[in-house]
């Protein structure tokens, strides 16, 4: 599929952290085409292992890839009077809650809306002020004994929002983060196909990252492999924001570099990229990545673990914008990072001898 | 079940200082496990064999609550003999203000506070201290590092109980009382009393590592919305053991939640759906130990949480060992 | 003396490269093996003498706080982030080197000539200040130093000397524990020692948690050098270490609760042979046997600490009587450890 088509499927379909099943189907209908085989595990992550044409005498080894599927969302906590609270999954910016259009995923879905009071019976006070959370609630249009028979509390609810795409090669929509790091993978496996490569592939898409980095912890455990590199969104640059904490929209892949990374895989995603002339640009982070890299680095014994990072402007809104060409770039520099993967690289790093 | 609730609430137990804890309930569990064993941390893990019955699946299955409780802990001995402290755990200043404390000896303390600035300060712990009543610094018998627990007996308020250290005792009489009336089960069930939930989860961590559990169920408190002006929350005193969907720290596994509603409307037991936005479970270190564990937690609804007096319903006590007994009897269906 | 190079060495966060040349020169004929794992931590075994009971597993961290360049302005100055917990007030008007190279530059700021009377009692954030390293251009800057380089504080050691035997310098905090550790491989003990020198632990404890899993240790020591506030205070209140009154050891921080029976023991050997100790204060801060202590299925650990005064700044300053002490303490616990019953 094509990566527009792919993520246009993905950032629409609905996935909150910890109810990620149907963005796993899409996945795996995807990853499929490519895989040699394909699980999911305790927590939910699907994995798809793409073999690798080691020489027989050589020993085998793996890398993997990281891009989670799960997105921030909202839950049931109460219903009351007709309406229902909620409580945010996920880091949330409550600013950009009010008057949104949503679904609440209960016996049936039912389309709501974030309930806001008029500017006119409000005090000056109260338009200054965020509402808070425990202020807020969602309005279905349901009278009360008929709401109770189709939520419960601890159903899900996700923001609506269709997939734009906006002038030049740039998109906009919901859940980027980080599905749109699943497109670039499955961007990656495709391209693999044509190519040749020695290590086995696992190409996982996490859940529940937006809640503590948890699928990442446990596939990464569970698969144990050589090295990885987690996909995930960086923020790109957007009016207001110091350059120095942003990466540039279209700039191409922002390679992570800091402790959270291993300066040798630093220094060969540069070279790659370099090789084959895509554009890529530094990623300087200065300590915790807050991405899946930072949970698989010291899984186990240790992974040489790498992040690239997608640019994408209004992180964690319903309004995230990226370039279709930045998503394409990555799936190209991870596939030929793959292909030039040896055993030299492995000694280079230090990883103890792999079994045959 | 309420004498062993009363003998669990009031022994000694802050965490890092579980032994009288696990001693009581060494004594009482044995009888009921095939194995029972202490783990480098102090876990408590006692093991109950499945006999492998046709057509279910055996599974091996976890079940915790935390045996240590918050208390303080001597920062620093003044010249005169008073003793500054800090939290073990979440210890809320303003609990602490009329307490007593009693050491792991048995000796007791009293609270104190310094003059406050202005009359409505709002009470810090920086400036409390303990006073043990030593005349000056050498007649004292304490130093740094020693560990406090509150002071508060049992009371049976007929359908309600209040005590200290439900959170989570009350768990730990969950869990005995399920293995006194669990007669079979085709799982083998590791029934687990972890140490220090209260400082971070930390034995449930490595009990977890240790049993390696393809499901597991946290019992522990939850708060409630059922009180005048509480924050709101679905949750009542009475209403059923909670079935947690979401907390702090974790997503209950969807499929574990759904098993424990499911069988619950099976057996007739009441439950309520949970959604606490504070706090977390051992549930929370266990579901994410080694590959994944399929994790949910059974919370028994508790009023006025970490302080020397919470209140539980006896009712939703009863309930919850016999939704566990339940789900341990038979299959176990993720969905 | 092998303190004062290691405090004058380089080892920001993720970048322990020249530190861990410095050990391993070090210790590399007082070992029986030794590796660098994936994050960079350095493993060494040295084989007990007879029967091991345990394995032990004693941890120094080799990385220090420090900075990242992350942006270079068009003026050619740099702007940067912490490394690690930098309080903010110590920043301005110190000497920094950057990169491998070690290019000098300096925190500059706008002088107290041109401020505002309320600029000046507050406190500047690290996001408005920058390092000056001569250059004015950007394009002149980027032929020194390049986006992603680390920097760190340039202080030389010095020994201060007095009773206390007082000695200055950067990193203390944790290339103390690192000398005391080197210092311990010089002899031998009845148990097989596993010296983990462990990278990242001013950024989350990263390096020991995987030091740990791969050595699964029965129970562990972490050296640290730890917070010492024992200047005049007008409130009587703890100090949580003092300078000068020996070794101090952890009994609840907030990564760990130190398991009893290694406390007991280090209490019981400084007594028999006369070493000073003292409690560190309970409840503050955070050390390696956080991360160790919750390996697998847990190990029974403890920290022992020199004191260290002005930890996280420039410039710190211990007392090398406490570090012999240290030394001492851990050395005669060592030599015992065996006869320790871990079973309950």
């Amino acid at each position: 599929m094509q990566i527009k088509e792919f993520l246009k499927k993905l950032s629409e379909a609905s996935g909150v952290s910890g109810y990620e099943a149907s963005v796993r189907e899409l996945v795996r209908e995807e990853f499929s085409q490519y895989a040699d085989e394909i699980q999911v595990d305790t927590m939910g992550s699907l994995i798809a292992l793409k073999r690798g044409e080691a020489k027989d005498d050589l020993p085998r080894r793996s890398i993997m890839l990281a891009g989670h599927m799960d997105e921030i969302g909202l839950l049931v906590t109460k219903l009351e009077k007709g309406f229902l609270r909620f409580a945010t999954v996920g880091g949330f910016d409550l600013r950009v809650l009010l008057a949104q259009q949503v679904v609440v995923h209960g016996r049936r879905d039912l389309p709501g809306i974030i309930a806001t009071r008029p500017p006119h019976v409000l005090t000056r006070e109260d338009r200054e002020q965020v509402v808070p959370l425990d202020k807020l609630f969602i309005d279905v249009g349901l009278p009360e004994d008929e709401l109770s028979q189709w939520v419960r509390v601890g159903d899900v609810i996700t923001i609506r929002r269709q997939f734009t795409e906006l002038a030049g090669d740039l998109v906009s929509g919901k859940a980027f983060d980080d599905r749109a790091a699943v497109a670039c993978i499955g961007h990656c496996l495709q391209h693999l196909t044509t190519l040749k490569h020695a290590w086995d592939v696992y190409a996982v898409a996490t859940v529940q990252e937006e809640v503590g980095l948890k699928g990442a912890l446990t596939s990464t455990f569970g698969i144990a492999p050589d090295i990885g590199i987690a996909i995930d969104v960086g923020h790109g640059n957007m009016l207001g924001v110091s350059e120095m904490d942003t990466v540039k929209v279209g700039g191409g892949p922002a390679i992570g570099f800091g402790p959270n990374i291993h300066p040798l895989m630093y220094s060969r995603l540069v070279e790659t990229a370099k090789s084959y002339e895509i554009a890529h640009q530094t990623d300087p982070i200065p300590g915790r990545s807050g991405t899946d890299a930072w949970a698989m680095q010291v899984t186990r014994e240790g992974i040489p673990t790498a992040l690239i990072s997608i640019p994408l402007r209004y992180m964690h809104t319903s309004v995230e914008t990226l370039s279709l060409k930045d998503l394409e770039r990555i799936g190209r520099l991870l596939a030929l990072f793959i292909a030039n993967l040896e055993e030299a690289f492995a000694e280079e790093l230090g990883l103890k001898k792999a079994h045959t | 079940m309420k004498e062993l609730i009363k003998e669990l609430t009031e022994a000694f137990g802050p965490s890092g200082n579980e032994d009288a804890v696990r001693e009581i309930i060494k004594k009482h569990v044995a009888e009921h496990v095939d194995e029972v064993r202490v783990d480098p941390l102090g876990n408590l893990i006692t093991l109950k064999k499945g006999k492998p019955k046709s057509g279910v699946q055996s599974r091996k299955i976890m079940l915790a609550a935390h045996m240590d409780e918050i208390g303080v802990i001597i920062s620093y001995v003044d010249d005169k003999g008073f003793l500054r402290f800090t939290r073990v755990g979440g210890v809320f200043p303003l609990t602490l203000l009329g307490s007593r404390v009693v050491f792991a000896d048995g000796s007791t303390g009293v609270i104190g506070r310094e003059k406050p600035e202005k009359r409505d300060e709002f009470p810090r712990m920086d400036k409390m201290y303990i006073d043990v009543g030593a005349v000056d610094k050498e007649h004292l018998n304490r130093k740094v590092g020693d560990v406090a627990a509150f002071v508060r007996p049992f009371v049976d308020l007929g359908q309600r109980l209040t005590a200290k250290a439900f959170d989570d005792r009350i768990g730990c009489a969950i869990l005995l009382q399920t293995a006194l009336e669990l007669k079979t089960t085709p799982h083998d069930v590791y029934f687990v009393f972890t140490v220090q939930e209260e400082v971070g989860l930390r034995g449930a961590l490595t009990s977890a590592f240790g049993v390696e559990p393809d499901v597991a169920i946290a019992v522990d408190v939850t708060l409630t919305g059922d009180t005048p002006e509480a924050h709101p929350m679905a949750v009542s005193l009475g209403a059923g053991p909670a079935i947690k969907v979401k907390d702090r720290g974790m997503l209950a596994h969807s499929g574990v939640k759904n098993w424990m509603a499911n069988t619950a409307e099976r057996l007739g037991v009441p439950y309520q759906f949970e959604v606490l936005e504070g706090g977390t479970t051992d549930a929370m270190a266990i579901q994410t130990s080694r590959a994944g564990v399929a994790a949910g937690v059974l919370s028994i609804p508790c009023r006025y949480v970490h302080s020397p007096s919470e209140m539980v319903d006896y009712d939703d006590v009863q309930n919850a060992v016999k939704l566990l007994v339940g789900l341990l009897s038979g299959p176990v269906d993720l969905g | 003396m092998l303190l004062k190079e290691l405090s004058e060495a380089f080892g920001v966060s993720g970048h322990e490269d020249a530190v861990r040349q410095l050990i391993l020169d070090a210790i590399k004929d007082r070992v029986d093996e030794y590796n660098v794992d994936a994050l960079g931590n350095l493993i060494a075994l040295k084989r007990g003498t007879g029967p091991s009971q345990h394995k032990v597993m004693v941890a120094a961290h080799m990385d220090e706080v420090g900075l990242m360049i992350l942006h270079i302005e068009k003026e050619g100055s740099l702007r940067f982030h912490p490394v690690g917990g930098i309080d903010p007030r110590v920043l301005l008007a110190k000497k920094v080197l950057i990169g491998d190279d070690k290019v000098p530059g300096v925190i500059g700021m706008k002088p107290i000539h041109l401020l505002e009377p309320k600029e000046r009692q507050r406190v500047v954030k690290d996001q408005e200040l920058h390092i000056d390293i001569g250059t004015s251009s950007k394009e002149e800057t980027e032929k020194l130093v390049k986006i992603g380089d680390y920097a760190a504080f340039d202080i030389s050691f010095r020994e201060l000397g007095g009773e206390l035997r007082t000695v200055k310098g950067k990193a203390f905090d944790d290339r103390v524990g690192c000398a005391v550790l080197v210092e311990l491989l010089r002899t031998s003990y009845p148990v097989d020692l596993y010296a983990a020198f462990t990278v990242q632990e001013e950024v989350g404890l990263r390096g020991a948690r995987v030091a740990a899993y791969s050595i699964a240790p029965d129970l562990a020591f972490a050296l640290e050098g730890t917070i010492c506030d024992d200047l005049p205070k007008k409130r009587d209140i703890s100090p949580t270490t003092k300078l000068g009154a020996g070794p101090a050891i952890t009994i609840m921080d907030r990564s760990v609760i130190a398991d009893r029976r290694l406390v007991q023991l280090l209490v019981d050997t400084a007594e028999k042979n006369g070493i000073p100790y003292q409690f560190k204060q309970p409840g503050l801060g955070g050390t390696d046997a956080g991360a160790i202590h919750l390996s697998r299925e847990g190990v029974p650990s403890v920290v022992v600490s020199v004191p260290a005064r002005y930890i996280h700044s420039p410039a710190c300053l211990l007392s090398l009587n406490d570090f012999d002490n240290t030394v001492r303490l851990m050395r005669e616990s060592l030599a015992k450890v065996n006869e320790l019953d871990l079973s309950r």
